[in-house]
């Protein structure tokens, strides 16, 4: 079945590139929504199945791919109406269409892959595929983005392959030659630790630039600048993820290792290091989708910390990554409507939000709740436990200063949201603003009632699947 | 009795082999740090193309011939002929200067490549591990930190690319150095060198050359705070 998918995928994509009509397109796109939904449900009732011999669906797969359909479909929705309001050839919106399908497609096939190798590949296709959808509005700004993007997603690919070759050489101390995340998870004590540390060194610099974690987080914030709304929406949050689970998986791999004390020390230093720079950046941002992508920088500067404390972090790094990218989609898609009526994404060419769009206002005003980690938010339930889990780890020292800067991340939204919302515009004539339909921020609500929902009351099956997906940790 | 002598020397002529186009590779790292025009850097990534494929060849005896034939038309195609084709086809089209323009000066970057290759040579003394043949981890590494080195040094996009297929090739000797064992692991290793070519190369410094007519980096600093 999964073969099935990879082909008709394909063949959509390869279909949405040749056809010019707008009709096609979006009958086309509605059908690859259905594959993509139809692979996702295919998966969840054969859970734990093996298929092609290097595709597993486990825990983690799982609760990332139903998240990744989620996604695509509002993606789906808000790319038609940015493509009906910013004209372009049809030669253009044909190669975005078919490229964001190869990027979902490629994005299924990372999680879903048991083989560090065909994760590796999986990861480069969806390089190709986001440096395309990054270059769409072919601005200056938007080649240098894309340039940029493609040459250093490159190296650090190289990076993380050369991370994979020196985990190949600790493991041919203990005789293995089979590359799969079981195997490596079952053989790991025994590989040489030398190498197995350099391994993981590599191949955390090397997926960090796609993470968006602190060695290479630079690309991710100028490529989430300038790609067009619903495409950063789609890539600060699940392409995020993607960087998040080829991480998490080499983590488990080395995590009941000798050499795991120092692999937490590396990634509680990525972390803290990522979240100082996102809060120094932040204070002086100017442009909306720049600071959603510093915000971006800094929840996952805390997910890694998460991930190094152990504990009850574990568990709370996944509900943070999975809050995480329903609460960015929202904010992405509100910049949208933002810049219809304003024209503009600068922070000081708006105001008076909530005269001239209130549902939009209202979406913002959640949105900010929730992405600062204010209770109801599910995203305050995970922050909190990351910092409980560093109380009892005694980390102490570490969790008063990442608290303070937390504390000046939040000025910085705060200072920027309500400027948005409450003051009144300068220099902004008035007369001929676009009126939105209130049902174009429909997704954003439910999107962010999905936070709160799973952050107050989690489904026992969510939490089991989270429980799952980390049995590989100590604990 | 004489046969096993025989065969000693062979073995002894095929490693001493494989070292001897490794140094030479590294010579030609060397020769690449103070190389002042563009033609220069084209030519020595062709000839290290084809130490490759020498180095390929005698070293990878133990996978199945059909694996082996690929990887040898691919050091050959790819490598020798396409990228240098390919490159030179650029310079041409977009009117590029011919001048690599460093931002230090020649004797510094011949300093600097050396000093990278005895240290990369006492780093490997330090690790005593007897999987890996020394001289691969040595060369490509010194490989890896040379292309590195020529991305941070030089100003203009192509050149970047350049530095960029000389960490590729680092990467290759490194796959060798376990590619008895592991030979998926080099056919991965190529999969990179063919994607990152044809994309990287074929369209975006096209695209580049479009938009900006002379492709200095510097320009590319737009984007800030």
């Amino acid at each position: 079945m999964l073969a099935y998918y990879f082909i008709i995928a394909a063949a959509l994509s390869g279909l949405l590139f040749f056809s010019r009509e707008k009709k096609l397109h979006h009958i086309l796109i509605v059908l690859f929504n259905v594959l993509q939904w139809g692979i996702t449900v295919y998966e969840c009732v054969h859970f734990r199945s093996e298929e092609l011999g290097y595709f597993t669906a486990d825990a983690a797969a799982l609760l990332l791919l139903i998240v990744l359909s989620i996604l695509t479909t509002t993606s789906s929705y808000h790319s038609v109406g940015y493509l009906k309001h910013h004209p372009s050839s049809s030669r253009v919106k044909a190669i975005y269409y078919s490229a964001f399908s190869i990027l979902v497609m490629a994005q299924t096939g990372v999680f879903l892959s048991s083989h560090i190798a065909l994760t590796w590949a999986f990861v480069e296709i969806t390089t190709f595929a986001a440096t395309i959808l990054i270059f769409h509005e072919r601005t200056e700004y938007a080649i240098e983005a894309a340039w940029k993007y493609l040459f250093v997603c490159s190296i650090a690919i190289t990076f993380a392959f050369i991370g994979i070759l020196f985990l190949s050489i600790s493991a041919q101390e203990a005789g293995t030659v089979d590359l799969s995340y079981r195997s490596l998870i079952h053989h790991a004590g025994l590989f040489n630790p030398f190498w197995l540390k350099l391994a993981f060194l590599f191949i955390l610099v090397g997926f960090s630039a796609k993470m968006g974690l602190f060695p290479m987080h630079t690309v991710c914030i100028d490529a989430h600048t300038v790609a067009p709304p619903p495409i950063s929406a789609f890539i600060s949050t699940t392409l995020m993820n993607v960087g998040f689970i080829a991480i998490f998986r080499m983590y488990s791999v080395i995590a009941s290792t000798s050499i795991a004390p120092w692999a937490n020390h590396v990634l509680i230093i990525a972390g803290a290091l990522s979240v100082f720079v996102a809060t120094i950046y932040l204070l002086r941002v100017n442009h909306f989708k720049r600071m959603s992508a510093y915000s971006s920088l800094e929840n996952m500067g805390i997910v890694a910390i998460g991930l190094g404390v152990g504990g009850i972090g574990y568990y709370a790094a996944f509900l943070h990554i999975i809050f995480h990218s329903f609460t960015k989609a929202s904010v992405f898609y509100q910049i949208q409507q933002v810049h219809r009526i304003y024209k503009s994404y600068m922070i000081r060419d708006t105001g008076g939000y909530f005269k001239y769009y209130t549902p939009g206002a209202i979406v913002i005003l959640f949105v900010f709740i929730c992405i600062t980690a204010m209770p109801p938010s599910g995203m305050f339930i995970s922050e909190f436990m990351i910092f409980r889990a560093m109380f009892s780890s005694h980390y102490i020292w570490l969790l008063i200063p990442i608290l303070i800067l937390l504390t000046m991340a939040i000025w910085a939204l705060g200072k920027n949201f309500f400027r948005l919302i409450f003051l009144p515009p300068v220099n902004f004539d008035d007369s001929h603003i676009e009126k939105i339909s209130p049902v174009e921020s429909l997704s954003q609500y439910i999107l962010l009632g999905l936070v709160i929902y799973l952050g107050l009351n989690p489904p026992a099956v969510f939490v089991s699947l989270i429980n799952e997906a980390i049995i590989n940790l100590p604990h | 009795m004489v046969h096993f002598q025989i065969l000693k020397l062979i073995y002894f002529q095929i490693d001493n082999m494989i070292n001897v186009l490794l140094i030479t590779f590294t010579m030609s790292l060397i020769y690449m740090s103070i190389a002042n025009r563009m033609s220069s850097y084209i030519k020595i990534l062709a000839f290290q193309g084809l130490l490759l494929f020498g180095v390929s060849f005698i070293e990878l005896n133990e996978i199945n011939t059909l694996n082996l034939v690929f990887v040898l038309l691919e050091t050959i195609i790819v490598k020798v002929f396409t990228v240098p084709i390919f490159l030179n086809y650029i310079i041409k089209r977009n009117r590029m200067t011919r001048e690599v323009e460093p931002y230090l000066p020649n004797f510094i970057s011949l300093v600097i490549v050396t000093t990278i290759i005895i240290s990369t040579f006492f780093l490997s003394n330090t690790i005593n591990d007897h999987h890996l043949n020394k001289i691969y981890f040595i060369v490509a590494l010194s490989t890896l930190l040379t292309g590195l080195y020529i991305i941070i040094t030089r100003g203009k996009i192509i050149t970047h690319v350049m530095g960029f297929l000389v960490i590729e090739n680092g990467v290759f000797i490194l796959s060798l150095a376990v590619g008895n064992e592991m030979p998926m692991l080099v056919n991965t290793g190529i999969l990179l060198d063919f994607f990152v070519c044809v994309l990287i190369l074929g369209i975006f410094v096209n695209k580049l050359g479009d938009v900006f007519k002379e492709p200095d980096v510097d320009k590319l600093s737009q984007l800030r705070d």
